[in-house]
């Protein structure tokens, strides 16, 4: 099964921005938690290993040839909506959100695996599913029961925010798909319709955070907060930052959550916009390299797979920076390869693994 | 193995890749806008929240201006006060720690939590203060246990401290924090709400000179309100220092002289109106007052029938009694009525119409003339006097030796005392005046009221020909570098020039009532320096019927608030008068045994104390 040619058709391009990414920041991170002297174990350090995983699973999800993933995608699809099921069971609660279970000693969040799942699973409906004209209303209910269900059961938990990225993964893709114009509009005009219906169903502290989006100042030392001086650290970098360990938001602990969802925020404040921009073009380029994958890919489940995955990737990126600089309300939203955390690493790998498998294996049949 | 077709066939395929990618980019467009907006065009605004964020500009309290006395003597200046403080955010379990503190330091949690809640409105960075001014020991104790005692700091503040005790206490007034109706008003425009501030006296009076200038510590705070550095610091300016008039060993001998009655001393310069002794009884520790006064120490402080919280020197007022016929005698002179020489006859009492008013002494003077009359203080001899020169004219003469009004005291609430006349007494009654009521003011009693300030006042200018002079308190104020800022300087309030002849006569007459025998305080004389002097004593409501006297000679005790006061006006030395002294001992007795025994330990001390600095000046000068 494996093939020389493998490893020459290898993407080392893109494993190599992704590298570049990852490193940036874990020196970010270092910057970031300088000043935590009492861990056991430097932050920094801990991602480090966490990436370490994370190539492991790059490196085993190439080994099979991904196509094999087209005849376990209900499977899989069934397994991890019977994990979410036991999520609102017996899910392990933290922060007033039930999202974990314990599996084997591992606290596993099934809502994370479901966003690699629902890719797998659509990219199996789509690619089965031509429409030279795209989908109409009615084709579209099944694919909309298959993201619909998951998203809801995870919004249930609550997790507003990977609840809509699922949705929002999902979406992306079936637009690739294609979908007729009366189609999209009416996806669209019942969204919004659902968007102020849903905002009678929203947690208090959800709510919170929109109206605070909408007004920071409404709560400067709540909810807030988190925004208002995320936007201090960005702004207050300048042109070119002030330099590496050297940002006071950060360094001195003004900005909240730096090493994980506002690690971005400690980034612009040392390097500026100069680094701020050199980021954002290898995210865009990231993006922009998985979608050419997608159309270099030799087959339509491969295709939908890389789209999925890129998907995935501009729309945790693009929430994340949009909440960090004030664009978008604060959700819970981490920046791939850049914030700390193994469930991130783990999940951002197991799509990147697939996108390199499905480049890998373009010129095979 | 798929049995689907291959991407790029698929029609329209690339066309979508082509848009996504564009809306991709676009997106990331934006993003990048919006981090050139908040970098580039909000960077100056953001860092400027940046740094309110971690810089914290903290005051430094000064050092407030020390209180000499005239020759150097420090009367008040500033001990280290240790204050207990919560910073709050290092604060974690406060039960536990409050437990702790309570156990170490002896205080009720109740306290400390009433302390806590009252501080929640300061500034989160700014340190709550749990105890004030414990004491070096438990200072020490906090330091050792600090392991304990998370969030919990020892705070240094400068205090007023008395290192002369309560001396002097009604001048310097107290500090308190600055209201806000204060912090409204432009004088205060450069304070900060929390800041301590002259409340009264001195401290109030020269609030600006004593305060200094507060330093400035711009600290690097991070986000739990934490110091992490000084970034820069000015440092603070101490205020001026004040040098009193007063000097502290004539003032330590007048209290000391008074003891633990009631009354009032005051010294005054002859010849400029400084205040040398300045001393109302019984008195209070100020030191009370700057660590904050207890309620129980305040209740005592006000239930005390002897007011030690009235200052007796410009409050209290008095009828000046025989004291006040020196005023009477420069009066009539004045008028013609009388010559220094004129000779009435003192049967021990005095008719007028069917009232008979009676002479101290019941026996009689038999003839007397204006210097027997002063000397032994015949009150027959005034009677007549007086009623001969009429109530106008002698209010005139009153009010020249500044009677009637206030000295202009700067601060503490002058009384202006009363000098009655025809005019005031028809409007404050509505009824006109009685020539009974002349009778009795020609001998200090009646209406007339006077305060010991003015009694000095007075009798510095019966001893320096006439001028009345301003009575005041601070020599002058001398700033950081020792330069003097502001210097004293003699005021006339007013200036009578009075025959020479009758000033002579009135003078030689309070000369023998001190150093001739016979003379009402002849028992107080000093053999080294001959002062003059005139004794008083002030009938507090009426005057005592026959039983009454009788009685009291029996030995029945009158009742402490019906007994006269003992006043006693001096000045010294008698050939060129150099310094005036007024004594009124509230219910004492008679001036000659009471109030003259006060000035003369003045005196004493006033002649040993020049005596030794001419000494001393006489070596340095020979040591050349």
């Amino acid at each position: 099964m494996f093939d020389r040619r493998l490893i020459t058709h290898f993407d080392w391009t893109y494993l190599l921005l992704i590298l570049l990414v990852s490193g940036i920041g874990i020196a970010n991170l270092y910057s970031a938690t300088s000043s935590w002297t009492t861990a056991a174990q430097p932050v920094y350090l801990k991602q480090c290993y966490w990436l370490g995983l994370g190539l492991l699973i790059v490196f085993i999800v190439c080994l099979f040839d991904y196509r094999h993933l087209e005849y376990f995608s209900f499977p899989l699809y069934g397994g991890n909506l019977f994990l979410l099921l036991l999520v609102l069971f017996i899910g392990r609660t933290s922060m007033g959100a039930t999202r974990w279970i314990s599996l084997g000693g591992f606290n596993v969040q099934p809502s994370e695996i479901m966003k690699i799942v629902i890719i797998i699973t659509l990219a199996r409906y789509f690619s089965e599913k031509a429409r030279v004209i795209g989908f109409s209303l009615s084709e579209l209910i099944i694919p909309a029961l298959i993201l619909g269900v998951p998203a809801l059961m995870i919004m249930k938990q609550p997790d507003l925010g990977t609840a809509m990225l699922v949705l929002f993964i999902g979406g992306t893709m079936a637009l690739f798909a294609g979908v007729q114009r009366s189609a999209f509009l009416f996806v669209a005009a019942s969204g919004l319709l659902a968007a102020i219906g849903g905002w009678f169903l929203l947690h208090d502290y959800q709510k919170g955070r929109i109206l605070t989006f909408l007004n920071p100042e409404r709560d400067p030392l709540g909810a807030g907060y988190h925004i208002i001086q995320s936007k201090i650290a960005v702004g207050s970098g300048g042109l070119n930052g002030l330099g590496f360990m050297k940002g006071t938001q950060s360094q001195l602990s003004f900005l909240p959550e730096r090493h994980t969802d506002f690690a971005f925020s400690v980034f612009a404040e040392e390097w500026g916009l100069t680094g701020g921009l050199v980021l954002l073009a290898i995210y865009c380029l990231i993006v922009i390299w998985g979608l050419h994958i997608a159309l270099r890919s030799n087959d339509r489940f491969g295709m939908f797979l890389a789209v999925g995955v890129s998907a995935m990737l501009f729309w945790h990126i693009v929430v994340n920076l949009g909440m960090v600089i004030g664009l978008l309300p604060v959700v819970g939203v981490p920046l791939p390869l850049f914030s700390y955390g193994g469930t991130s690493m783990v999940t951002t790998m197991t799509g990147v693994g697939l996108l390199l498998n499905v480049s890998m294996r373009r010129f095979i049949f | 193995m798929s049995l689907n077709p291959a991407p790029e066939e698929t029609p329209g395929l690339r066309r979508r890749f082509i848009i996504s990618s564009l809306i991709v980019v676009t997106v990331f467009g934006i993003l990048s806008l919006r981090l050139w907006s908040l970098q580039v065009l909000g960077v100056d605004h953001y860092r400027d929240l940046s740094e309110r964020n971690r810089i914290r500009y903290v005051a430094i309290q000064p050092p407030r201006g020390a209180v000499f006395d005239r020759h150097g003597q420090l009367l008040v200046d500033n001990r280290p006060a240790f204050s207990v403080s919560a910073l709050r955010q290092q604060v974690g379990d406060r039960k536990q720690l409050f437990a702790n503190l309570s156990v170490l330091l002896g205080v009720e949690v109740e306290a400390l939590e009433e302390r806590w809640r009252k501080g929640q409105g300061l500034p989160r960075y700014r340190p709550l203060p749990l105890l004030e001014d414990v004491g070096r020991e438990a200072m020490e104790k906090v330091q050792e246990n600090s392991i304990d005692l998370p969030g919990i700091l020892v705070e240094v503040k400068p205090l007023r401290a008395y290192p002369q005790g309560d001396v002097a206490a009604h001048l310097f007034g107290y500090l308190g924090e600055v209201t806000e109706e204060d912090l409204r008003k432009t004088d205060f425009a450069n304070y900060r709400s929390g800041e301590m501030i002259g409340k009264t006296g001195l401290e109030r009076l020269f609030e600006q000179k004593l305060r200094g200038q507060a330093g400035l510590k711009r600290i690097e705070v991070n986000v739990r309100g934490r110091e992490l550095r000084q970034v820069t610091t000015r440092n603070p300016l101490p205020g001026n220092q004040l040098y009193l008039t007063i000097d502290t060993t004539l003032q330590l001998a007048a209290e000391k002289a008074l003891a633990d009655k009631a009354g009032a001393v005051v010294a005054l310069d002859v010849n400029t109106g400084e205040i040398l002794a300045f001393v109302s009884r019984p008195t209070f520790d100020p030191a009370w007052f700057a660590r904050g006064v207890t309620n129980e120490e305040w209740r005592d402080l006000i239930e005390n029938p002897q007011h030690p919280m009235t200052n007796k020197v410009l409050r209290g007022q008095y009828p000046p009694g025989s004291t006040f016929k020196m005023v009477v005698a420069l009066a009539a002179l004045e008028a013609g009525t009388v010559k220094p020489s004129t000779k009435f006859q003192c049967d021990g009492s005095f008719k007028l119409g069917s009232y008979e008013y009676r002479c101290w002494k019941k026996r009689g003077h038999g003839s007397v003339d204006l210097h027997k009359a002063i000397k032994e203080s015949c009150d027959v001899w005034f009677y007549r006097v007086g009623l001969e020169t009429g109530i106008d004219q002698i209010a005139s003469a009153a009010q020249r030796f500044g009677l009637g009004q206030t000295t202009g005291f700067p601060f503490g609430g002058e009384r202006s005392g009363l000098i009655p006349t025809r005019s005031w007494k028809k409007k404050r009654f509505g009824t006109s005046w009685y020539d009974g009521e002349t009778v009795i003011s020609s001998i200090g009693q009646g209406f007339v009221l006077t305060t010991p300030i003015q009694l000095a006042s007075m009798t510095a200018a019966l001893a320096n020909g006439g001028t009345v002079w301003k009575p005041q308190i601070v020599q002058k104020v001398v700033d950081l570098e020792g330069d003097t800022e502001w210097m004293l300087k003699p005021e006339k309030l007013m200036e009578t020039a009075w025959s020479a002849e009758s000033l002579k006569a009135v003078q030689t007459a309070m000369a023998s009532v001190v150093n001739d025998v016979g003379g009402t305080a002849w028992r107080s004389r000093l053999e080294k320096v001959r002062f003059a002097g005139k004794t008083g004593t002030a009938q507090v409501v009426r005057r005592k019927s026959d039983e009454e006297e009788e009685a009291e000679q029996a030995g029945d005790e009158v009742p402490y608030q019906y007994r006269d006061h003992a006043l006693f006006v001096s000045y010294a030395p008698t050939d060129s008068p150099q310094i005036a002294v007024a004594v009124v001992v509230e219910h004492g007795g008679h001036g000659s045994s009471v109030a003259a025994p006060v000035a003369k330990a003045v005196y004493e001390a006033y002649f040993a104390e020049k005596t030794e600095h001419n000494d001393t000046g006489r070596q340095v000068a020979s040591g050349d």
